[in-house]
């Protein structure tokens, strides 16, 4: 059985910043990802990150991947196994089973990092199975990293950030946008990013929904209408749009079968995004040696994903003595306070009581 | 309602949300009942986008919050995998292939496929 000091599950902005920040320190760090590159979902951002606060302000998600790539390939600490799917973490004996280009693969770590990011939320309704019908993330997969269009005519569903810089993108890319629409009362995303797509005459209908998508072989249409206080349609609100696809850009759940296998405690906390393990201020979960950062903890934005891998990483780094009790005691302080600062903004208020509402659970756990 | 019969919960395996509510009135109360009955989470994705959606189903009927559905079981492997890949892993965890792959962790000649040398333990 091959062993590591510290395995990391998930190339994305998490993973990465976890295994330079664990490496710099001078741990053994396998990084594992099932695709060939290294980057995550920042490959497919090709839009500037947004912020006053973080250092990646101003940068395509893109670039960062390339700089991080870059970062991870010339360090000798680092192996980045691409290509490598995890398949199971076995709690018992702490085994990591891969599904790799040469068979599956065995791996033993000593600490091992959950950075799996997230999976997409899907909506229910008639037709919802029809060709046609993507994800935000297939969207984008497609456009930004094929070069490939989705279709003529989009309805997106959902105006988190997420679905108006997709939206944006497709109308740059010389897709119709033939409307938004949001459950909610009022828009998810940032004004800046909502603001760019109005100027372009796309519309954004707050409490409409999706009544049906329509078509025999594919989309072919869709009718939308407006929600009443108990998220109901109201009848004669319908408004029928000429569309060839649905993107769905409905929310994201952290990816967290790997905790789930090696039991680590979890708790269902709607702002985080669904299940999501305990973990303390060390990014440790209640399965001492596992840890998570990024998506799979809670789902944010790449620029706290990468603080809380930067945490992770030294955490891990400290509790397999590469760092002295004293530079790791000032560093931790100075990620955490950098992680308020990320979350200081009125978009985050959800997720901070969300935190607040996990870190009180793991505080009645470690008192009982 | 016949809408019920066109929207699909489980794409993998073609489940309708129907037969996931009929599922629930005829007594199933927890995730792993409704997947035995009616295959949804059963499919490559092996309930990934599924799941929430069968668990706020089965909370809505019983009146309950999603938390308390029970959750099903992630066993590895968590996609479907090729029972040969299996039969081909030896009990020292390695194989011995050399054609790519990271030899950190296959046991190989103290280099990694991207081109280090493994200075690790």
């Amino acid at each position: 059985m091959k062993t590591t000091e510290l395995a990391i599950v998930g190339a994305g902005p998490a993973g990465v910043c976890a295994a330079l920040e664990a490496a710099s320190c001078g741990v053994k760090v396998t990084l594992i990802d099932r695709e060939e590159q290294i980057g995550g979902q920042l490959v497919k951002q090709t839009h500037k990150f947004f912020g006053w606060h973080e250092k990646s302000a101003g940068t395509r998600g893109i670039v960062i991947s390339g700089d991080l790539a870059d970062q991870v390939k010339a360090n000798p600490d680092i192996c980045f196994m691409g290509s490598a799917e995890a398949l199971g973490y076995f709690q018992d004996d702490g085994v990591l089973l891969l599904e790799t280009p040469v068979g599956i693969q065995k791996l033993k770590p000593e600490r091992l990092l959950i950075a799996t990011g997230a999976s997409e939320k899907m909506i229910l309704f008639p037709g919802n199975d029809l060709p046609g019908v993507y994800g935000a993330g297939a969207v984008q997969t497609l456009m930004n990293v094929h070069g490939v269009r989705p279709g003529k005519s989009v309805l997106m569903i959902g105006s988190g950030n997420i679905g108006l810089i997709v939206s944006y993108q497709l109308a740059q890319a010389g897709v119709k946008v033939a409307a938004v629409v949001e459950a909610l009362p009022n828009i998810g995303g940032y004004a800046v990013h909502a603001s760019k797509i109005r100027r372009l005459g796309i519309p954004i209908y707050t409490r409409h929904s999706i009544k049906e998508a329509y078509g025999t072989a594919c989309v072919e249409g869709a009718i939308i209408w407006q929600l009443d206080d108990n998220w109901q349609g109201i009848a004669g609100t319908e408004k029928q749009l000429d569309v060839d696809v649905i993107c769905l850009a409905t929310g994201l759940t952290p990816l967290c079968e790997f905790l789930w296998q090696a039991g680590a405690e979890m708790a269902y906390i709607p702002e985080l995004g669904g299940f999501v393990p305990l973990y303390d201020e060390n990014m440790e979960t209640t399965v001492e040696g596992v840890y998570v950062a990024g998506d799979a903890a809670c789902i944010e934005e790449a620029s706290t994903a990468m603080a809380e891998g930067r945490l992770a990483g030294l955490a891990i780094a400290y509790s397999l003595g590469k760092v002295p009790a004293d530079e790791f005691s000032r560093k931790r302080a100075e990620s955490l306070k950098e992680l308020d600062e990320l979350r200081a903004g009125p978009t985050s208020g959800a997720i901070v009581k969300g935190l607040a509402v996990m870190k009180e659970q793991m505080r009645k756990r470690v008192s009982q | 309602m016949s809408d019920e019969n066109t929207i699909i919960v489980c794409r993998c395996e073609d489940v309708t949300l129907g037969e996931i509510r009929k599922a629930i009135r005829e007594g199933a109360t927890t995730l792993d009942e409704v997947k035995r009955i009616t295959r949804a989470g059963m499919g490559p994705c092996q309930g990934r986008t599924c799941r929430l959606l069968v668990a706020g189903e089965i909370a809505r009927y019983h009146r309950k919050h999603v938390s308390e559905v029970l959750q099903s079981r992630y066993r590895p492997p968590v996609k479907p995998v090729k029972m040969g890949d299996f039969a081909a892993l030896s009990e020292e965890g390695g194989n011995s292939q050399e054609e790519g792959g990271h030899r950190q962790a296959t046991g190989g000649d103290g280099q990694c496929i991207c081109g280090k040398a493994v200075t690790g333990k």
